[in-house]
């Protein structure tokens, strides 16, 4: 390869200024990822306090209020602080490797997108400090929680969603021109590596929902600053019209954070079973599928406002049918590793448990979308256990198994395997001993959202804390392996992975700050 | 295909985001004329516009109209309907009363909103005067007999035999105030 000779007469810039003026797509991705990680803990924290409160029945720790702010920010900052950072990062770091190309399409634009990050979450967090409290109206922020009934910091919430909005927005219209412009000569479509097709699709989606999440906070802002009415029956407007836009932003939203999951998912299958990806054309018409039907689908959260019997059926339907392109993705993983050669490193494990417990997340999914049963459901605790194990085991673990399975050419440094192993299964049990009673105390009716509970909950809650605290503090484990990794971990060999396959691996070990500045020949490989 | 509308350059992307955040804007009327098209969410129209004197009370068939009087955030005010519940025959006007008093000690600006259950029987029920067409301002403990004529049409579905008519009262002084709507 002719690409690591460039290297010797331009590295990174030294000291600081690097990591503010980098327009490197690597440096970008790091602060990505490092950012994430940060929020991830932020975010744990909250978890924390919400799991301590809920430890015993009673109220223990906290006032009611705090315990909703805490519910609040803990959603708001995993999803548009620690999963969806995370996922660019990866981007950042990979679709230019895997597709052949020098950087990202728009690199002063890319260092735009992250570093308004910061400063969104530091208006977001910095509302926890303000008199009346941080934004306690759950992370759906519905009317009119948000609007008559909010803390006077609702309008830091607000510009701070425009500004991660903002920051998402530039972060896709990046990987889309890059995908669309830059790919190495030769690189057909159809001959994008699957992570960078669920990246394609994914960016799409976020260029189409976000700008209707901006528009509905900025609703929000007019009914609480400027007199209009758009929520508020009194003068006019609708309040079920809220949940009609948030959710036609929300619902796309869950697939944003979990399509490059699946991508991620399908690089490293077939890594570790040593066999190309069972059904690639197939993976890629399920991805398209899911993210089509992702738009008619968003009434399904709310069967009890009230919708007429044909809105139900359709919006119960039509959910059902994501089953269809989901089973496809599980089934073709599975039939990858089928007759594989098999090895069970730390990635892997990842891949598989994520496999697993994402189809337990769908399954409860299904149950959910039966519009007559979702009535019982509907607001308790089974609704919370459904979207952690699609969101936790699901795209969490996604994200934990990429780091894995990338850090050796990123760092060029082996992380420690039995730490790993370590930090998989401790984490797996946690996760399971976290969410899986959920399932049980909400199919008894616990409601979501509340600080204090029957006291026939009692024995199911204080596991589901222990597992919450395990989980969490496993997570520690994991930034000490990062650490040891990156000071002292053996040095990683060109190809780590024996069955990997892709142009990521084509690059010296660490991936040197400039790579492919003359495309790959496809031809040769 | 012009180069900068291609959704392959920024410039095309930029454009599916700005039409996107007018999308989101849009989803408000679109979702009044949803209402209005499928006859859900049980509002009714305006003042009827037809022929008041050439309706003739000529069907026996009879109904029953519930009325129902709500206080948006439980204000401290009394409203009532004079009767709970009237039977008439289709086609006939009737005129009932809303009583209201103001048991606040100061001057507000009272917003009823009409809602219909079942809302496919909304479009069937035609008022010819509501209190709900205007603001109604009420000085401090005053007190008010708020009337309602109305109809129904003969068209109405024969499943329905019984309909719901209720009114949320809103305080809405302080937008009144500030002039805006």
């Amino acid at each position: 390869m002719s690409a690591h000779a460039e290297t010797m007469h331009h590295g990174p810039a030294k000291g600081f200024s690097r990591w503010i003026l980098t327009t490197n797509h690597k440096d970008i991705g790091t602060l990505y990822l490092v950012f994430s990680l940060i929020m991830l803990f932020i975010g744990g924290t909250m978890a924390f306090v919400i799991r301590a409160e809920l430890f015993q029945p009673g109220l223990q720790l906290v006032m009611p209020e705090f315990f909703n702010q805490m519910t609040t920010m803990h959603g708001l900052i995993m999803i548009f602080g620690a999963v969806m950072p995370a996922f660019v990062g990866l981007a950042n770091w990979q679709v230019p490797l895997m597709i052949g190309a020098p950087d990202m399409a728009l690199p002063r634009l890319n260092n735009f997108s992250f570093w308004i990050l910061p400063f969104a979450f530091a208006m977001l967090l910095s509302t926890l400090f303000m008199p009346g409290g941080a934004p306690d109206f759950g992370w759906t922020f519905y009317a009119p929680l948000s609007t008559t009934y909010a803390p006077p910091s609702v309008t830091f919430f607000v510009f701070a969603v425009h500004m991660m909005g903002i920051s998402s927005i530039l972060g896709a219209i990046n990987v889309i021109v890059t995908i669309f412009n830059m790919r190495a000569p030769g690189m057909k479509m159809m001959d994008l590596p699957l992570f960078v097709w669920s990246w394609l699709i994914t960016a799409f989606l976020l260029i189409a929902v976000m700008p209707v999440l901006a528009a509905v906070v900025t609703m929000v802002l007019m009914d609480v600053h400027f007199g209009t009415s758009f929520f508020s029956a009194a003068g006019g407007g609708d309040p079920v019209l809220f949940q009609h836009v948030f959710w036609f932003f929300a619902h796309p939203e869950v697939y944003i954070m979990v399509l490059p999951a699946f991508g991620v998912i399908s690089e490293i299958i077939p890594t570790f079973a040593r066999k190309p990806l069972f059904g690639y054309r197939a993976m890629v018409l399920a991805t398209v599928a899911i993210a089509f039907l992702s738009f008619i689908v968003w009434a399904h959260h709310m069967f009890t406002v009230g919708m007429p019997l044909a809105g139900e059926l359709f919006f119960m339907y039509t959910t059902m049918l994501i089953a269809v392109p989901t089973g496809v993705k599980v089934f073709n993983w599975i039939s990858t590793m089928f007759k594989g050669s098999m090895t069970f490193e730390t990635p892997m494990l990842f891949a598989i448990a994520f496999i697993v417990l994402f189809t337990i997340g769908g399954l409860s999914g299904l149950m959910l979308a039966i519009a007559p049963a979702d009535f019982q459901y509907h607001d308790t605790y089974f609704v919370v256990a459904h979207f952690h194990y699609v969101l936790v085991p699901g795209s969490v673990f996604g994200i934990i198994a990429a780091v894995y399975y990338w850090l050796p050419k990123w760092s060029g440094k082996m992380y420690d395997e039995k730490l790993g192993q370590w930090h998989f299964w401790l984490s797996f049990i946690g996760v399971n001993l976290t969410f899986f009673p959920m399932h049980f105390v909400g199919l008894a009716g616990m409601p979501r959202r509340i600080p204090d509970y029957a006291l026939q909950f009692a024995d199911f809650n204080m596991l589901t804390s222990l597992g919450a605290f395990l989980f969490g503090t496993t997570q520690l484990l994991f930034v000490y392996i990062l650490i040891k990794t990156v000071r002292s971990g053996k040095k990683a060999e060109q190809l780590p992975w024996e069955g990997a396959r892709g142009l990521e691996w084509s690059v010296p070990t660490p991936a040197p700050y400039h790579t492919f500045t003359t495309p790959p020949d496809l031809e040769r490989k | 295909m012009r180069h900068w509308l291609k959704p392959s350059s920024p410039s095309g992307l930029i454009l599916i985001v700005v039409l996107m955040f007018g999308f989101g804007f849009a989803l408000v009327p679109l979702y009044d004329v949803f209402c209005e098209v499928t006859g859900l969410n049980g509002k009714t129209k305006g003042a009827y516009q037809g022929d008041i004197n050439a309706l003739a009370a000529n069907s026996d068939r009879t109904i029953t109209v519930q009325f129902v009087a709500n206080r948006n955030d439980n204000l401290p005010w009394g409203f009532y309907p004079e009767q709970e519940e009237i039977k008439l025959t289709v086609g006939e006007r009737k005129q009932i009363h809303f009583s209201v008093n103001n048991s606040y000690n100061r001057a507000v600006v009272a917003q009823a909103i009409p809602s219909v259950s079942p809302p496919q029987a909304a479009d069937y029920l035609n008022k010819i005067e509501c209190f709900c067409f205007q603001r109604q301002p009420l000085a401090a403990g005053e007190a008010k007999q708020f009337p309602l004529v109305f109809f129904v049409d003969p068209a109405l579905p024969e499943e329905i035999s019984k309909l719901t008519l209720s009114y949320t009262l809103f305080d809405i002084s302080e937008r009144d105030a500030s002039g805006v709507d």
